[in-house]
């Protein structure tokens, strides 16, 4: 069946020749990631602001949804609207940390 | 193939870097002004930085046969400080008389604060009183979206700003859709960790497409690539994209926004040279 968007000029075959190794290897280094949280000195009782959100958006990942990019990247965003009152930061710190 | 680095800070790169861009085909870059990785301590400390953008830089890059464009303002991770913006804005205007001077940035937002939003304001307002391009950087990481919607709907309440002479930068997959709806240029920096590699810049043109889209290597004193571009170039070509949509987005866009500015000039002396030569031969 012809997808809907095709808009990456190659097929899927010769995607998976030429990307698979790659993000097989990626995929690894997240697992990888994860296994050393799992070692790692002095965990807290409950989990970081940043590990629930990458562990949601694992969920993302391993799902059929369309723009898996573009919704992990909301799932770590910011939702509020109003500007912040005052600087509490200099840097962001890759995902939100609700109130 | 050449290209052009719609932005890059090289005031914190080598010489090497001007050289190994030269040998990949860049022909010319746009600077903005940024953070130093630490604040300054007076205005006179910009003064002096906006000095190196347009008297020492252009230098440096011409013995590369590369044209350095640069752009004026207050860094957005220095925009909280109220008291320091509006000293080094009243410096800025000086500068835009410049020849390599190709308009405002890069001016935004850095953890979307009343104050940043205040400076950002003025900033805008000195682009339109001036007649200057505007160039914007969006947040990073978790900040970006909300960044974004706040700088576009900024931008929307100023009836004198033109969004085909704005460029928002640092577009991800999130947020690109709200600025190209808006008629707004837009860029996607090709930095490693905490923006875009060069695989999902190539995903976002496939989905998005060329228009009004440049790419950048935003090089800068962190970890970054000079050479970017040209790696996002072998990127559309390992995919199989012709090299006129390459050109368009690496070359032609860039050179079509900077154009506006009036000072951008677009066909390189050296091309220009060889061409003579080769019609002589």
């Amino acid at each position: 069946m012809f997808p809907k968007f095709a808009t990456c000029p190659l097929t899927e075959q010769k995607l998976l020749d030429e990307y698979f190794i790659e993000n097989r290897t990626r995929l690894l280094e997240i697992a990888a990631f994860l296994d050393r949280l799992d070692r790692a000195q002095e965990q807290s009782s409950s989990p970081d602001f940043r590990t629930s959100a990458f562990l949601q958006a694992l969920e993302v990942l391993s799902s059929s949804v369309e723009n898996r990019t573009e919704q992990i990247q909301m799932l770590f965003s910011d939702p509020t609207t109003e500007p912040l009152e005052l600087l509490n930061q200099k840097s962001a710190r890759g995902a939100y940390q609700p109130v | 193939m050449e290209y052009i680095d719609m932005h890059a800070h090289m005031v914190s790169r080598t010489t090497d870097d001007y050289y190994q861009m030269a040998l990949t085909g860049c022909v010319a870059v746009s600077e903005p002004a940024f953070w130093a990785g630490w604040d300054r301590s007076s205005a006179d400390g910009f003064a002096d930085y906006f000095r190196q953008l347009t008297e020492f830089e252009p230098n440096r890059a011409r013995q590369y046969g590369i044209r350095h464009y640069t752009w004026m303002c207050l860094n957005p991770k220095e925009a909280d400080n109220r008291e320091m913006a509006r000293a080094v804005l009243a410096r800025i205007p000086k500068f835009l008389k410049h020849p390599n001077v190709v308009g405002i940035g890069e001016i935004g937002l850095n953890r979307n604060t009343r104050n940043e939003l205040e400076t950002f304001k003025d900033h805008v307002e000195l682009a339109v009183e001036h007649e200057q391009l505007i160039l914007i950087h969006t947040p990073h990481l978790e900040d970006k979206y909300k960044g974004t919607r706040l700088t576009v709907e900024t931008l929307q309440s100023y009836e004198r700003v033109k969004p085909h002479r704005v460029l928002i930068d640092h577009a991800e997959e999130h947020t690109i859709k709200m600025i190209l709806g808006g008629g707004f240029w837009t860029g996607i920096t090709l930095y490693p960790n905490t923006k875009v590699s060069a695989q999902r810049a190539a995903d976002m043109i496939e989905t998005h497409g060329a228009e009004r889209v440049c790419v950048a290597s935003a090089c800068d004193w962190g970890p970054s690539v000079p050479v970017a571009v040209p790696q996002f170039a072998l990127e559309m070509r390992r995919r199989g994209h012709s090299e006129a949509l390459i050109r368009r987005v690496i070359f032609e866009n860039p050179a079509e926004f900077l154009a506006q500015s009036g000072k951008f000039e677009l066909a390189p002396k050296q091309s220009k040279t060889l061409e003579t030569a080769a019609t002589v031969n």
